[in-house]
Formats: C-alpha cells, structure tokens, sequence
C-alpha cells in the first residue's frame, strides 16, 4: 500500500480507532503562547486536572509582550500584563517549561520552536494558534487548535479526530531571482483561493519546493491556514536533517541515526494517492503584492488593482467592492507606486535571519524615506542575536527602521500597539483583514524585499528594480 | 455541556462568504481572560451600520446564524465561538466552515451544519420571515414551507452534542490505550516520547 507522509505520520500516531471513523491520535508537542494558552493552561489546572506530560508540553512569551526595548511585564495593550502572569504562573504550576520574556531562547512560537528542535520530522504537534501549519515545513503533522481542544491535549497527551483529506500542490520550475517563498504562498492564494484547501493536509512538494531551504519552506507552509487548509507539510530531506542536526531537543547519537533514517522514509511514497492534486509553475510567479483585505486578492507588483468582472477567484464583486473601498484604491490602479505610511518586516511569516539577511542587502547605504515608519522585529531572540553578531541591526537602523526586540508585535492589533487609520502599510505579515494591523489600517502583504524597497522608495516598489 | 437534540427560531440570514474570526470578534475584544460578554463585541465592525441584520428587532436573539462559505476562517481564537453563544447563537448553517472554527463551535456546544449552497440559499430567503427548525436526531433542517434539508454530521460529534458529553473525560477512559501506545513509543521513537525528559 503505497502511503502519503501524512498517512504515515497519522498511521504511526494512532493510538485506535474509535466508533464513528474517529481516531484516537497521540500528540508529541503541545505549544502554548500567553494569548490563547495561558487561558487553557489556567482552565484545566482549575479544574482538577493534571497536565499529562509536562515535558512535552512548552510556553512563549510571544503574542502580547510588546517588543520596545527595555520591554517588561508591562504592556501597551491595556490588559496585557494580566495574560503574561496568568500564563507564567499556570505554566510553573503545571511544571511546563516557558521561555519567558528575558529568555535568550524566547521567540515568535513558530520561530523558536523550529531552532530549538522542539518541532521534529514526523512529530504531531499541536498550539493554540492557526499559524502552527508553518511547523510542517520540517515534516511534522502541526496543526492549530482551539482552548478547548488544547485543554483534551494537555489533559491526555491525544486528540480525538476525523482524518483529514489529502492534497498535494506540486510546484515544478523555478522561482526567477528576486522572488521568494512568500510570493509563491500568496500566488498560491491568488491562484487557489482562500477556501482552496479546506479540509485538506496539504503536502507542498515539487522541483521549486525541494530547492526552497528551510526558513523559506516555513514561510510557505505558514500560510496554509490562509488557505483554509487543516495543515501544510512537507517532507523531510537532507537539507531538513542538516538543519536539525545538534539543535537543543534533537536526539543526537545512535538515537540521532535512528531517527534520521525513520524521517527520510517518511517522504510520500511513488505511486501514492491524494483526494486532490494541484499544481503550479513557479517560473509564473512575479514579487506578489495584496491589493485587498483577504490573502487572495494578490497580484504580481508590476499589476493594477483588478476592474470589476476581472478577477473572479478573488472573492465575489461585492467583497472587492468593499475591499477596494476600505483599501481607498480604485480599480485599475497600479499598486506600484502608491504612497505609502509604514513598513513592517516581521511575524511567523518573515522574521527569520534568511528574511533580515536578503531586506538588509537592499537596504545597505540607503535611507528608508522621509516620513516612513519602518520597525524590523525579528523572530527570536537568536535571530535577533544572530544579526546583530553579523551587523544587520546597524544596517536596518542606519536606514531609518526601528530595531526591536522579539514578538508577534504589529502583525496584529489588540489593544497595544498599532499603525494609523487609513495607513497604508507595506507588511511582511500573513493576514490583510480589515483593522487586523489598527483599526482602520490598510495592510499590503508583500515578502521583505518588497517591503525594504518601498520603505525607501516611500512607494509600493519592485524589489528587482534595486540593485542589493 | 447542555445536550443539543433540536434548534428552532428565527435564522439570521447573514449569508457572506470567508466571514473571518476578526469580523466575528475584532482582537480587541480578547483583551480580558474571561468569555461572558463577548456577545457586545460581535460582528462589531459590520454593526457598525445601522441597518445591519444582527440587530434588526426580529433577529435579536436570533438561536441560528446562516452563513456563507469558509465561515470562521482566520485565527484560531476560540473567542469567535464563544462571541456568538454570548450573542444566543445555537446553531451556524453554512455550505463550508473552517476546521478550527467548527472544532471550537462544536466544543462549545454550538451545532454546526454543512449544506449545499442552493439549500443554503433557499434558508436565507425563508430566514427573512419565518423561523428554521434544525433537528439534530433526524439531520434535518425544515421550514413551514415543506423544505427538508439532511445533512451530515460526524457521529460522534452528534453522539457528544445529544448527550451533553464532556470529551476530556471520555479521551482520560481510554488511558490504558494511551499507555499502551506510549510503551511503545518510547522504545521505536524515543525522541517524542514522554519522560524523556525535554523540560529539564
């Protein structure tokens, strides 16, 4: 029986079969973050109940702290503070290891996680948090969840759950120099639509995907949810075992062997059958830029926004109509060349050094526009270490950005800090809903370079037309 | 959990598509831990106009929403789902939900229902001035007009919503499956398994 990595992970996860066509399945990893895991943490311990592997449950400051330097337990959002205890004290109560505030390890969950080793190559892994899916680029089942359901993990180290279908989105070609993981994940959407994988695990696989390195397999296994899909994966290789190998809770020695072998054989077997097959040629695919307020309405930079009748998997013409209004751009309008108010590089999309590294490069000996508000937050504490041991942090500050220190931050507004109504922002992000960066903020999603260009250009730029 | 077995009133018949967790409860209403009151701050955004449809007299407390597709897409904040029970929501029929969504729906008690979209789109007419029954036993959807809609449900989802069933305690009297399997684990992956100690 020919298998795909997911049936074989959910296979060897099973723990039986329940009435029903449900299956009782073990879960390796449980992460929790002060915004919805605190809540959970708190609800079960109230209860009575114990969590029921400790060890293989992990908590981050990441959601709510802010991200000024010199940041404490205090935050902007008014709230705030009370999160970060509840989950700090839940999580010493439950016997869960945090990485608090000041932990050097600390970091966006779907960016620490990784480096650190947590996630492994066929691990399930579960966290409150709908970007989980990024996790998968290793080759890992994770997934995002609810309180409630994160409180049945904790509780029982499983999960009761109806197997999803499978897709598998194949990506041949090659992406053209200067276009990135990023813009392939918002072709995708753009293609697709934001409904397209609904109910699926979807495996990214193909010619363009191999040739992605890790950091850029995370970035596109981390819109899956925009996609609507259960989760994304992709299979392990040599270059995910390189990028394992002597992280902090990787095996090492003969366990390392043998679990290096297991993972390489998780791959989809020749031959194997999904429910859909889709694919896609990366050579197509241009610097993406959304033009809406949903992850589909995207089009490549160099493109105006769609007239009426013009893009009909981009939503129906009502939501276009209200997107273009909320977004105060008229169809036929070139995005290239907008005005911009703000640039933002960061999140568990974009915040990882591959990211820092290639916005620096253009940013190198130049200045970030008059008037701009450009602010870097990188995705760890190490990330952010390790950049600035390589001198990015005076390259990103020297150009006008603010440097700050790691978290979700203006990914998305909750009471704390945020961008200006009707700014338009230039973002690195995964999400263009209304209001999600300020309220009334009007949100472009774009990969870093294009972010770094049009926080100098001032203007919605082609990151290809700046020499790095 | 309150059992389920049958919903009936009146319908709001909202019916857009890839209605997302920030138009359900915009991030600035999960400011407190607490879920009482989160039925204010629903669809905040779109209440904003005055001749919304939540707050038409006749759908106040309204027990059934009919949605478009892709309903509940976006974050996984469970506070979409507790929103709308605050707002009296029993019940959500839609021709799609999204996976965390319908989870966290159907963990608050609140029935979710797949159909068609020419179904769907016949409720949101009738929705408009007459009441929906919703029968959970049957998997019917009916009208006083003669429709009568079946629709799928995952049977132990229905088994959970008729008899009120808390799912932790029914996952915790299968521990020695789950023991079992870890005994396992720990020999053929030791690198997941529990005790290996990772929190040190």
């Amino acid at each position: 029986m020919k298998r795909t990595i997911f049936e074989k992970i959910w296979e060897q996860h099973r723990i039986e079969a329940l009435p029903g066509g449900v299956d009782l399945v073990l879960i390796d990893r449980i992460l929790l973050h002060e915004r919805t895991g605190g809540i959970a943490l708190r609800r079960l311990l109230d209860r009575g109940q114990p969590v029921f592997a400790p060890d293989q449950a992990f908590a981050v400051m990441d959601h709510i702290v802010d991200t000024f330097p010199g940041r404490s337990d205090k935050t902007l959002m008014p709230t705030g503070t009370e999160f970060i205890r509840m989950t700090r004290d839940a999580a010493r109560e439950a016997g869960i290891r945090l990485f608090d505030l000041d932990d050097p390890a600390q970091g966006i969950v779907h960016v620490m996680s990784p480096e650190l080793g947590i996630v492994l190559p066929g691990a399930t892994l579960i966290c409150p948090d709908s970007h989980t899916c990024s996790q998968g680029a290793l080759g890992a089942l994770a997934w995002g969840i609810g309180t409630s359901e994160a409180e049945h993990a904790l509780a029982t180290s499983a999960l009761r759950l109806r197997r999803p279908k499978t897709m598998r989105v194949t990506v041949d070609g090659t992406l053209a120099p200067g276009v990135t993981a990023k813009d392939l994940a918002l072709a995708l959407l753009g293609r697709f639509g934001v409904g397209g994988g609904s109910g699926y695990v979807v495996e990214y696989a193909g010619e363009a995907v191999r040739a992605l390195e890790m950091e850029g397999r995370l970035t596109l296994c981390n819109m899956g949810t925009e996609f609507a899909a259960f989760t994304a994966i992709i299979a392990p290789d040599g270059k995910t075992l390189e990028y394992v190998k002597g992280r902090r809770f990787a095996p090492t020695g003969a366990e390392w062997e043998k679990a290096a072998e297991q993972w390489l054989a998780l791959a989809s077997d020749e031959g194997a059958e999904y429910d859909v097959e889709l694919s896609f040629d990366a050579g197509d695919v241009a610097p993406m830029i959304t033009w809406g307020t949903s992850p589909q309405q995207v089009v490549p930079i160099d493109a105006a926004v769609p007239a009426v009748g013009e893009a009909p998997g981009q939503g129906t013409e009502s939501a276009q109509a209200r997107a273009r209004e909320y977004m105060g751009l008229d169809s036929g309008t070139p995005l290239a060349g907008l005005p911009i108010d703000a640039a933002f590089i960061g999140s568990c999309t974009n915040s990882r050094i591959s990211d820092l590294r290639r916005a620096a490069s253009l940013l190198q000996g130049r200045k970030v526009a008059p008037g701009i508000k450009a602010i870097c937050v990188p995705g760890s504490t190490s990330v952010k270490r390790q950049a600035e041991a390589e001198g990015l942090h005076e390259v990103f500050q020297a150009a006008g950005f603010e440097w700050r220190e790691s978290g979700c931050s203006m990914c998305f507004f909750a009471g704390g800090e945020s961008f200006g109504p009707q700014d338009r922002v230039v973002s690195s992000t995964n999400r263009n809903f209304e209001s999600r960066q300020g309220p009334g903020t009007r949100t472009h999603l774009a990969s870093p370079e294009t972010v770094a260009a049009s926080a100098i250009a001032g203007r919605i730029a082609d990151p290809r037309r700046i020499a790095s | 959990m309150e059992p389920v077995s049958e919903v009936s009133g009146r319908a709001i018949p909202f019916g857009r598509k890839n209605i997302d967790t920030d138009i359900i409860i915009p991030a600035h209403w999960l400011k407190t831990i607490s879920r009482e009151g989160l039925g204010r701050g629903a669809f905040q955004a779109l209440r904003e106009d005055p001749a919304n449809i939540f707050d038409q007299e006749e759908f106040k407390g309204a027990p059934i929403l009919i949605a478009g597709d892709n309903f509940g897409c976006g974050s996984s904040r469970e506070h979409a789902a507790w929103a709308l029970l605050d707002m009296g929501i029993k019940a959500v029929i839609a021709p799609s939900f999204s996976d965390i969504f319908s989870g966290n729906a159907f963990k608050n008690g609140i029935l979710t229902v797949v159909l068609p979209q020419e179904q769907v789109d016949r409720l949101l007419e009738v929705a408009r001035t007459d009441p929906i029954n919703i029968d959970l036993t049957t998997q019917t959807v009916t009208t006083p007009f003669q429709d009568r809609f079946a629709f799928e449900i995952d049977p132990f989802r229905k088994h959970c919503l008729l008899n009120g069933l808390d799912e932790v305690g029914l996952t915790l009297s299968r521990d020695e499956a789950i023991a079992g399997y870890e005994t396992m684990q720990a020999a053929q992956m030791p690198w997941f398994a529990k005790g290996t100690g990772l929190a040190a």
